[in-house]
């Protein structure tokens, strides 16, 4: 089945993963900015950084026919530098017209703390000033619940944000069903410990349904499994769900929601 | 849906794995207590956390995972905007 994965890391993989994913279906994929594992130290580092992911991942990706598109931002876990925040929010607008670039991402909370809720606001006026979607980061294990609902209470406190253009990542049980009655989309992420595994996404899918709900591996340089969307979709087959029900999970909705962004140009596999 | 008892008997063994894993390491924690390791108050709250999940598990209902979440969780205060000034 071809599928999309809305969320992965790819500047973090090798190559032979776009390899793999390519052999297993992936035509597309979509990848957010993203921690580096250390705080990068000037606004050069991130402007760099977004070169990497509008010029260098692209034609990567390209090579195994799969179509790879970006979102920007500084991330959640670097918001504590609200000085250096600002700096990189104040030049993001230089990659906004670039061919592959989705929108505003991954903004959130990290450990819930005032600094990251500011530049999180500031995100979000970036994002409306220049008309762009976003993508949302909720935080880990303990802190989710809180920083799910406090993300929300900011995103329908302001009136100019639409939700049918936000996707919110990393849902799990508790926070599925808010995000789905608010307005959002949801994206349930794959990941071997800490977030879903393929058992309980199917779980959520059986339970709410395909409508507004996405699932990624978010694959990136800390355990984590690129191939993960192929499990669930193993998964969602094994237990006799209907094919149209797991590919408008892993393909129709990302379609769906990233072509309300004007540089989502994807051309569908011709399968004649 | 899968009827019930099929869902039960291919996920068996699974869950047989993985009730054995949780109940080797309540033991291993219980051996190490017993040999005068006693546990630091935070490891004591997350043991009660423990034996709270356990209990959650023997409850009736199919919403026992929201629930796990849920006892894993900070809780959420609507008035957080006021508290961090923001």
């Amino acid at each position: 089945m071809d599928y999309i994965d809305p969320h992965i890391h790819m500047v973090s993989r090798t190559t032979d993963d776009y390899a793999t994913l390519a052999r297993m279906g992936c035509v597309a994929m979509s990848e957010p900015a993203f921690w580096a594992g250390f705080d990068r130290r000037s606004v050069d580092g991130f402007r760099d950084y977004f070169h990497q992911l509008t010029e260098i991942e692209p034609n990567r990706a390209a090579q195994y026919g799969i179509q790879h598109f970006t979102w920007l931002c500084i991330n959640a876990k670097e918001a504590e530098n609200v000085s250096l925040s600002r700096e990189v929010i104040a030049m993001i607008p230089e990659f906004l017209d670039c061919p592959n670039v989705l929108g505003i991402g991954e903004i959130g909370l990290n450990k819930n703390t005032r600094n990251e809720a500011t530049v999180f606001l500031e995100h979000l006026e970036l994002a409306i000033k220049h008309d762009q979607q976003i993508l949302i980061h909720t935080p880990h294990l303990a802190d989710k619940y809180q920083g799910t609902r406090m993300i929300l209470d900011m995103l329908c406190d302001d009136s100019r944000i639409d939700p049918s253009r936000v996707l919110v990542d990393h849902v799990e049980e508790h926070t599925v069903a808010e995000v789905l009655d608010r307005g959002f989309w949801a994206g349930m992420t794959l990941y071997p410990v800490t977030k879903c595994t393929p058992d309980r996404a199917a779980d959520m899918i059986e339970k709410f349904g395909g409508e507004r709900l996405l699932a990624n591996s978010a694959g990136d340089w800390g355990p984590s499994k690129p191939t993960a969307v192929p499990d669930l979709i193993f998964e969602m087959r094994r237990r006799g769900n209907d094919e149209s029900l797991t590919r408008k999970v892993v393909y129709d909705n990302p379609i769906a929601f990233f072509s309300q962004s004007k540089n989502f140009s994807f051309k569908e596999r011709d399968v004649k | 849906m899968r009827p019930a008892s099929q869902i039960l008997s291919e996920s068996f063994l699974e869950v047989r794995a993985k009730l054995l894993e949780v109940a080797a390491t309540l033991d291993r924690i219980e051996r190490s207590g017993s040999a005068g390791d006693a546990l630091s108050a935070d490891a004591e709250e997350q043991r009660a956390q423990l034996d709270t999940a356990i209990r959650i598990l023997l409850d009736n209902g199919a919403d026992r995972a929201e629930r796990l979440q849920k006892l894993f969780s900070r809780e959420y205060e609507s008035n957080w905007r006021q508290e961090m000034d923001l």
